[in-house]
């Protein structure tokens, strides 16, 4: 990075040309050293209050043994080393093993959710590029789902999801005549695909809404240039759109997915406290483990090794997608 | 150019003092009891049809206390999905409240935390003396062998409610005293459309207080008798089993109620959708959904055979809300005050009945608003065949892991698959393997 | 709003239908469940208790009026609003700030600053959720600033939640404010700040939108924290809205019905700040 030196880029040509408001030499340095620093301090001090700091206690709490008989005074509880790890990962106990499977559920649904969330999101856009009549409409009725609150949109989803007086069965068996017997959707194995669904009804808008904004940015030349080469819509779609958005795709993508890789609102209003094994998610999971068990060690233990796996997921993912590009800043 | 400067702090500084403090103005809560022995802070849990309900049913009462002993009892109502966890945030803490109701399983689990103050002979002493209560609900209120952590305040027994209309229609003329005639008569029940019986399947507590009855009908017990788990046994295997089957194997129990987990069958009951209900102290939930008490009889559970009773003959857990006081309150008279208040019987008899509960105090449960058919039932049930859950500290643990194997297994039968004692068992050795080693 | 109106060649029939197709399955999906909410929430208790009817059996608004008194609605809202409003202003002038040095200055550290507040965006939640909460008590009771169970503490919270992103999306869009202005500014006599806050801030003000936007959200819909760190006076609409499920019954229609009322302001704020947001995402976070 730069040297200790200024290197002010802009501001720093106040001093040159013969600038009317009296320059006031003396604290100058300091200050276009400091003010940088001074604008910073608000969300460092912040940072460090709500996150870096608490995650700082996290770890930890991680290498303790916080059960119920040490919560009253934490700092006497009793060092337990790499116990709570070693729990995390025996994969052949049932702790490790729940948490290895709530692992690659989450996976599973992560990469589902985020896939199908920019699929949708990205036709939706290309599609609505172009002015048709309703088009404005159509986009605010889009962004709905996306601007509703977590609570109010799941548990309308709860209540279409029930077995007896749901619109999901009632529109599967009675109406369409899909099933045999109507489904569950909120425990057993379908309730994966009921989280699914509402992560991506929930999470779409927001990939159409940044794809939107990347169309806006691919300049118009292009389309023509390819137009006058005989390039058809699908074709101008395919060669100029979508290899323009991928720096946006880039962004996008990692954002989504650590958004609904750590999400909590959604599984815990969907199915509370204790959410089936097929869509125990890993937040979910977690929160079980240190607040429903009343063993925030452990707990600790798992969010530690969460947050390392989604830290190594983001770095390869950053060094892989950036690689050709120039990786100057952020 | 020093006036920018001194901007640029300012307006820095202004924005951090905004952010790291005041920031809109928040309100301080917690805290004011600590400095005043004229206030107390109560959370007490949710009792009635609704958090309003119980504000105006505690409301009147504690501008009594206030009367009386000039002591102003800031309230809380908690809903009981938040409960446990805000004793736990408090306990970590140290900040609670003074005085706060608890589900009385949780005396054990919350006694081993040490926040929460022992009633010993002095303390009991304050408030009238331990015999003052009934030893079945002194059972619940802790650990054996150390003194309570909570004084009792509810009590509540299961019962079998049943629909008479739905009886008389089907040609049941009494209501079933064991399991074998509730599935007989659940034929009749069903051949005139209606469902049988009700149950929470989604509802961890529901799962345990009724799995809890079944292993102890079959003999069996979850916890050895040095607190170990021992949730594989043959006996309480066969319990789980049995009332898993009730929905897998005998139909009695709808597979729809297999995701029930908001009281959704005490609503079928009530629409009377639905012939029985086992639940504790339902009537002011059944009236308060529109069902007359001339509506619906009131039995004790089934039991294998026989009569309700000890040992094998239990029918119902000892149900109830325990009264608390957090150990680091700062105003321990007062407190004390407030409980002897709350269960002194006066209080017993206005609370016990807007909650359709059953005095836990000798004195209080005389009354004649006791001695209703539905009351006589749940007093008989808590007198002669009732039984406390485990005391262990691991109880609040064993209610979630047991709770949520009972969970999976309805969702096993709900999903079509059978149920075999192995694959009961299966998910019981999981649940204990996740118990605390302790 | 600005199209990039369409190609010179009119579109081709199959791109036509497969739109028409596309967007008419994709608007059900996104309308089916607003409908029900709505539908639910006009429907009398039997309907929604009962076996799903696309149409009520009756059009009733009771549910509308009981909701206040079944949990104190208005005041959670109030909190809500209290804490989301703080949460957001606060939010966008730090955030502003921090993305104003980072895109202006270069300084020691910068790098080191955007990775750390970027990778915070990668915390589970649960991981800090009682450490957090330690916190809270434990500088409450050194310093007597009231930040557990506080709204202030949960503003506190929130605003940090949204911090790393509206940061990283305002550098974006600071970026593509040209320099020349703010250097115009400055050479005018005014000093980094007053280019901040008269050149630079106006010129960012979609960018600035979209992030209030979020931040809002953001604040608005949070469950978990607001689980733990709040009580009677200070609850919050997303944990104040359980209440609903109460011991005796759900009442579904009522559940609907108090999700609308507290969907329909922001939905409402979301729709007419839609513009701002395409615009401010255009230059900000898609840069």
């Amino acid at each position: 990075m730069t040297t200790t030196t200024t290197a002010v880029q802009e501001p720093a040509r106040v001093n040159s040309p013969g600038a009317a408001g009296g320059s006031g030499r003396r604290p100058g340095r300091i200050r276009r050293v400091g003010l940088p620093y001074l604008l910073l301090l608000p969300a460092l001090l912040l940072e460090l209050l709500v996150h870096l700091v608490p995650m700082v206690i996290g770890v930890v709490m991680s290498f303790k043994e916080l059960t119920q008989f040490y919560i009253r005074d934490w700092g006497t509880a009793p060092w337990s080393g790499f116990d709570n790890y070693k729990v995390s990962v025996d994969f052949d106990a049932p702790v490790g093993k729940a948490l290895l499977h709530s692992f690659f559920v989450t996976v599973g649904f992560t990469l589902l959710s985020v896939g199908l969330c920019w699929l949708i999101g990205t036709a939706a856009a290309v599609f609505m590029q172009d002015n048709f009549r309703g088009r404005g409409l159509l986009r605010a009725l889009f962004l709905v789902p996306y601007a509703l609150p977590v609570y109010a949109a799941v548990i309308t989803w709860v209540f279409m999801f029930q077995h007896d007086n749901g619109l999901v069965n009632h529109v599967l068996h009675d109406q369409l005549h899909l099933t045999d017997k109507p489904s569950f959707w909120l425990i057993g194995d379908n309730s994966f695909w009921a989280l699914l669904i509402v992560s991506v009804w929930k999470g779409w808008p927001f990939a159409f809404l940044i794809v939107m904004a990347g169309l806006q940015n691919i300049p118009r030349e292009l389309y023509e240039a390819a137009a006058l080469d005989g390039a058809g819509l699908w074709q101008q779609i395919r060669r100029i759109t979508l290899p323009s958005l991928r720096p946006v795709n880039q962004v996008l993508i990692l954002v989504l997915f650590l958004w609904t890789f750590n999400d909590f609102n959604t599984p815990y209003v969907l199915f509370g406290k204790s959410a089936p094994e097929a869509a125990d998610l890993i937040s979910v999971h977690i929160y079980q483990a240190s607040f429903v068990t009343w063993n925030f060690g452990t707990g600790s233990a798992m969010s530690v090794l969460l947050l390392l796996f989604l830290l190594v997921v983001t770095g390869v993912y950053l060094v892989f997608t950036s690689r050709g590009r120039r990786t100057a800043d952020v | 150019m020093r006036s920018i400067r001194a901007a640029a702090v300012g307006a820095v500084t202004m924005s951090l003092a905004l952010a790291a403090t005041a920031c809109g103005g928040g309100s301080s809560t917690g805290g004011g009891s600590n400095d005043s022995p004229k206030t107390l802070t109560y959370w007490a849990s949710n009792q009635g049809a609704s958090i309003e309900v119980d504000k105006k049913v505690l409301q009147p009462e504690l501008e009594k206390f206030q009367k009386q002993t000039g002591i102003k009892v800031k309230l809380e109502v908690v809903p009981w999905s938040d409960l446990l966890n805000r004793i736990l945030t408090a306990t970590t803490s140290g900040q609670g409240p003074d005085v706060l109701n608890i589900g009385n399983t949780w005396s054990a689990s919350l006694q081993a935390t040490g926040a929460l103050l022992p009633w010993d002979a002095k303390n009991f002493a304050k408030i009238g003396g331990k015999d003052r209560f009934v030893d079945s609900a002194l059972g619940s209120t802790g650990a054996e062998g150390k003194d309570p952590t909570a004084v009792p305040l509810y009590s509540m027994a299961y019962a079998l409610y049943y629909n008479k209309k739905i009886f008389a229609d089907a040609g049941i003329s009494q209501p079933p005293a064991t399991w074998a005639e509730l599935i007989a008569d659940g034929k009749k029940i069903s051949a005139k459309g209606k469902s049988v019986l009700g149950a929470e399947g989604g509802n961890v507590s529901e799962n345990i207080h009724h799995t809890f009855v079944f292993a102890k009908q079959n003999g069996g017990d979850f916890f050895t008798a040095d607190g170990k788990p021992d949730f594989t046994n043959d006996k309480v295997v066969a319990g789980v089993k049995q009332y898993v089957d009730l929905m897998a194997k005998d139909k009695v129990i709808p597979t729809g109620d297999a995701e029930y987990a908001q009281n959704q069958s005490v609503s079928d009951f009530a629409k009377g959708k639905q012939a029985m209900l086992l639940w504790q102290s339902a009537s002011a939930n059944l009236k308060s959904q529109g069902m007359s008490d001339s509506d619906y009889g009131i039995a004790p559970v089934p039991v294998q055979s026989g009569t309700p009773g000890t040992g094998t003959q239990v029918n119902s857990m000892v149900a109830g809300i325990n009264l608390a006081v957090f150990k680091n309150t700062k105003n321990l008279d007062g407190a004390t005050k407030f409980v002897k208040f709350m269960t002194s019987d006066d209080e017993q008899k206005i609370l016990n009945t807007a909650y359709s509960s059953i005095p836990p105090v000798k004195t209080a449960q005389g009354d004649a608003a006791f001695n209703t058919p539905a009351n006589s039932v749940l007093k008989n049930t808590l007198a002669t065949s009732a039984a406390a859950l485990p005391q262990v500290a691991s109880e609040s643990q064993f209610e979630t892991t047991v709770g949520t194997a009972v969970k999976n297994l309805f969702a096993d039968v709900a999903a079509g698959h059978a149920i075999t004692t192995d694959s009961v068992k299966a998910e019981l050795e999981k649940a204990q393997q996740q118990m605390p080693a302790a | 709003m600005s199209s990039p109106s369409s190609s010179p060649m009119a579109p081709p029939r199959s791109f036509l239908w497969s739109r028409r197709i596309f967007l008419t399955l994709l608007t059900g999906f996104v309308l089916i469940p607003v409908y029900v909410m709505v539908s639910s929430s006009l429907k009398p208790l039997a309907d929604v208790t009962g076996k799903f009817r696309w149409l009520p059996s009756g059009l009733t608004v009771r549910p509308y009026i009981d909701i206040w008194s079944t949990v104190p609605l208005a005041k959670y809202f109030v909190n809500s609003l209290i804490v989301s409003v703080s949460a957001t202003v606060c939010s966008v002038v730090v955030a502003v700030f921090a993305a104003y040095a980072v895109s202006r200055y270069d300084f020691r550290g910068k790098r080191v600053f955007t990775v750390t507040v970027l990778s915070t965006q990668m915390f589970p939640g649960i991981l800090f959720l009682l450490p957090l909460f330690l916190l809270y008590v434990n500088i409450g009771n050194a310093t007597g600033i009231a930040l557990f169970g506080s709204r202030g503490g949960l503003i506190l919270t929130y605003l940090t939640f949204s911090l790393p992103f509206s940061i990283w999306m305002l550098i974006g869009y600071l970026d593509s404010v040209p320099r020349d202005l703010d250097e115009a500014a400055l050479v005018d006599g005014c000093g980094p700040l007053g280019a901040l806050f008269r050149i630079v801030v106006p010129a960012a003000i979609p960018g600035i939108v979209a992030v209030a936007v979020y931040a809002f959200m953001t604040a608005w819909g949070e469950v978990l924290f607001a689980s733990v760190m709040t009580n009677d006076t200070t609850r919050t609409l997303a944990v104040g809205l359980q209440g609903y499920s109460t011991l005796n019954d759900v009442y579904w229609n009522q559940i609907m019905a108090a999700s609308l009322v507290v969907s329909v302001p922001v939905v409402a704020g979301f729709l007419l700040l839609q513009r701002y947001l395409v615009t401010g995402l255009t230059a900000g976070a898609v840069k």
